[in-house]
């Protein structure tokens, strides 16, 4: 087993037997998961502070429900609604929390980069939630756990990932991660909404979607970030719904058991269609939810036991 | 009357572009003769250089000094203290401080205050319109009675064409230089690294190179339209430089320069988001960097600026989009060009034909040069000095460098300005 990291920043320092050794452990916590008795003890002792400094409901419980399976203390503080609006900066952020001695601190913020920079000043270990438009490092593990139960295996597939790839940390963290483990992956979405210098990524690029679809394994759908948008980047929802959206003809393009997948919150019928979503045979949308929190146990997991073995003074 | 006489020298003299022994000789202030080694004359004074180089003080075109408003970030007097260490012999100041220096007034008040405090010579720079935001120009014949070299908005685009043609052609009546930041701006809104690979893996909001070519292409043309004075304050990408060879070559009075950062950094710095790399425009890619050297070495770029923007922790240590911009340099920018010297990038004399002779020239100065006549500002330097870049020594008030913790090389061993030592190393 290894895994040498003493934060979950992203995908991208992470090496393809670090992303394994992740995995087979949250298998285990499927499992766990699955029992009527669902507690183990192995962040007995810690304290986890979820700090969300952007709405968050699905991820923050994730990690709330998580951490209290593994017997952690959890604490949630909503930052977005307390002293951010009072012009804390994330440093004096970091002071505050240094003081309430966490040991596992899960962070998403508006900002790439932002998890980054409080992981350098606090001491405990810090997991990226999703900052800004850079990573979101445990959607990627959750997708890849369900990938590989669906698929069997996570090398030598064709995955499609669709839409808004540009505003996406989940396509970042996707790309790495499914790169990382040596599957080809295909980009869908409209030049609008693909970053500059994505070509670069080793990836293929596609603006038509049924091109893009053709004979692959695994289509990933992104939900469309109307929140982010300044405006501009599409002509209109119904548009992007003809052109983009998931339906039955367009995915009939892909292999008949291809998986259809989402990170949610869908937006039904701007993306997806809500008969592809609801498919048991085709979407595998609610596994991913169930893959989440034993993902999120695994990598706290790790991390404790690197805390753990660090020696004390470092902590102090 | 007393004379001095720096023999042993490596002279660097720009306007000649030759590199080579010899002895200097000033009087009064001002570089009397110049010669090679053998027929050196008597002076009251004789300096060794232990033939170290000689060169023009630097002339450096951007600084920003943080008074009024922001004295904290760095003052007249520490950034005197930090150009004189630097070889920079005159700073030529922004007016993009609180409030914006744009009345004659404000420019009273920069006057006294660098005279005041300043071990180097202060030209200080007005606004183009009030409070830099693009609506009326200021009094431009006042201000430059009071002493304003150039007119700048700084890093506001004057996007309303009409008031900048309007400001370009009052200018041109009264030989006023214009200094712009060519960008065209509803592209570059928001944005916080060079548009690319590096951005995208980061996830950083991000601009495309071609926005500096479309700004500098609408300045070129209301250039034609009024025949002002016009200075690019930086040139950083390769495709810009196609449009500034055609407007110099059809005789437009168009200059432009370059800030140290974009000469010798890339995007790729930035790294983990380090925010002391954070500068506007955002650092380019290598082969950007590579066309402006180039760029710099043919003459089509005439200056290299520090734009030395002090910048405190507080506006620093935030997460990359939020950080302020901008980079302390005037301590740095001398090592910081001999790493293109070291290179083979660019020799001696063309380094301070865009740090000293050339802004000198734009701006009208006697200074820049190695010449009898020329007044004596001078800095003596050892090129090959290594070091390694701490930035608690810095003598600026605000410590934003990003050459931090890296490896250097070239020590200042003294500045004089009009022959007076303001600066000599421990």
């Amino acid at each position: 087993m290894t895994f040498s990291h003493s934060h979950l920043l992203g995908i991208e320092p992470l090496a393809p037997t670090e992303i394994t050794t992740i995995l087979d452990l949250a298998e285990q916590y499927v499992a766990l998961n699955r029992r009527e008795m669902k507690h183990a003890d192995a962040l007995a002792g810690l304290t986890q502070i979820n700090m969300f400094f952007e709405n968050s409901t699905r991820t923050q419980a994730s990690f709330e429900l998580a951490g209290k399976r593994l017997g952690a203390d959890v604490m949630n503080m909503a930052m977005q609604a307390s002293s951010i609006k009072k012009g804390e900066t994330l440093i004096d952020t970091a002071m505050t929390l240094n003081a309430m001695h966490p040991d596992l601190l899960v962070v998403r913020h508006p900002h790439s980069g932002a998890v980054d920079l409080l992981s350098q000043k606090v001491k405990c270990a810090v997991l990226n939630a999703g900052d800004g438009r850079h990573e979101h490092p445990t959607q990627a593990l959750l997708d890849a756990l369900t990938i590989r139960r669906a698929k069997g295996r996570l090398h030598r597939l064709n995955i499609a990932i669709c839409g808004d790839i540009a505003h996406s940390r989940v396509a970042r963290s996707n790309i790495l991660l499914l790169g990382k483990m040596e599957n080809r992956v295909r980009l869908i979405g409209p030049p609008t909404l693909m970053p500059a210098g994505i070509a670069e990524f080793g990836v293929e690029v596609f603006d038509d979607m049924k091109e893009g679809l053709r004979d692959v394994d695994v289509v990933m759908m992104l939900r469309l970030q109307r929140e982010r948008m300044d405006g501009g980047f599409i002509p209109s929802e119904r548009e992007y719904y003809f052109r983009y959206g998931l339906d039955a003809e367009k995915l009939s393009y892909a292999r008949p058991d291809a998986i259809v997948m989402h990170p949610g919150p869908m937006n039904r019928g701007v993306e997806i269609d809500g008969e592809i979503a609801d498919d048991i045979n085709r979407s595998v949308i609610q596994e991913q939810v169930e893959m989440g929190v034993a993902v999120r146990m695994a990598a706290m997991d790790l991390l404790a036991r690197n805390l753990r073995a660090r020696p004390r003074e470092v902590l102090a | 009357m007393t004379s001095t006489l720096f023999t042993n020298a490596r002279l660097i003299d720009p306007e000649q572009g030759t590199d080579a022994p010899g002895w200097l000789l000033i009087e009064q202030g001002v570089i009397k003769a110049v010669g090679s080694e053998s027929d050196a004359p008597d002076a009251d004074e004789v300096v060794d250089c232990a033939g170290h180089c000689l060169a023009p003080g630097i002339v450096d075109i951007g600084v920003k000094v943080c008074e009024p408003g922001e004295r904290h970030k760095e003052s007249y007097r520490s950034a005197g203290l930090a150009a004189a260490a630097g070889g920079v012999t005159t700073m030529v100041t922004r007016p993009d401080t609180q409030p914006s220096i744009d009345s004659p007034e404000a420019l009273e008040f920069i006057a006294r205050r660098a005279n005041a405090a300043g071990p180097v010579h202060v030209l200080p720079m007005a606004a183009l319109t009030k409070g830099r935001e693009g609506r009326e120009m200021t009094e431009i014949g006042f201000l430059m009675d009071a002493g304003a070299v150039a007119f700048t908005d700084c890093d506001h685009v004057v996007t309303n064409t009409k008031v900048l043609s309007r400001a370009l052609t009052y200018a041109r009546a009264l030989g006023a230089l214009v200094i712009a930041h060519p960008q065209e701006p509803g592209l570059s809104a928001g944005a916080a690294a060079t548009s690319g690979k590096f951005a995208s893996l980061r996830g950083l909001p991000a601009v495309s190179p071609m926005a500096e070519r479309m700004g500098l292409d609408r300045d070129i043309a209301l250039l034609e339209m009024t025949g002002a004075r016009y200075h690019a304050d930086q040139i950083t990408t390769a495709r810009a430089l196609p449009a500034l060879e055609r407007a110099k070559r059809n005789g437009l009075d168009i200059t432009a320069g370059t800030s140290i950062h974009h000469l010798t950094l890339n995007e790729m710095d930035v790294a983990d988001y380090r925010t002391f790399f954070k500068v506007k425009p955002p650092l380019r890619s290598e082969s950007d960097r590579q066309a402006v050297i180039e760029a710099v070495r043919s003459g089509l770029i005439d200056v290299i600026s520090s734009m030395h923007t002090p910048q405190d922790e507080e506006s620093k240590r935030l997460p990359f989009e939020e950080a302020a911009s901008g980079a302390v340099a005037l301590e740095t920018l001398l090592p910081a060009a001999l790493r293109l010297y070291h290179s083979g990038d660019l020799d001696l004399p063309t380094l301070f034909r865009a740090m000293a002779l050339n802004p000198a020239k734009r701006l009208g100065l006697a200074s820049g040069r190695i010449a009898a006549g020329a007044p004596a500002d001078l800095v003596l330097f050892d090129p090959d000095k290594p070091f390694v870049m701490d930035r608690t020594t810095l003598r600026s008030k605000s410590k934003n460098t990003p050459f931090d913790g890296q490896r250097l090389q070239g020590k200042v061993r003294a500045t004089y300005v009009a022959g007076r030592p303001v600066f000599e190393a421990p």
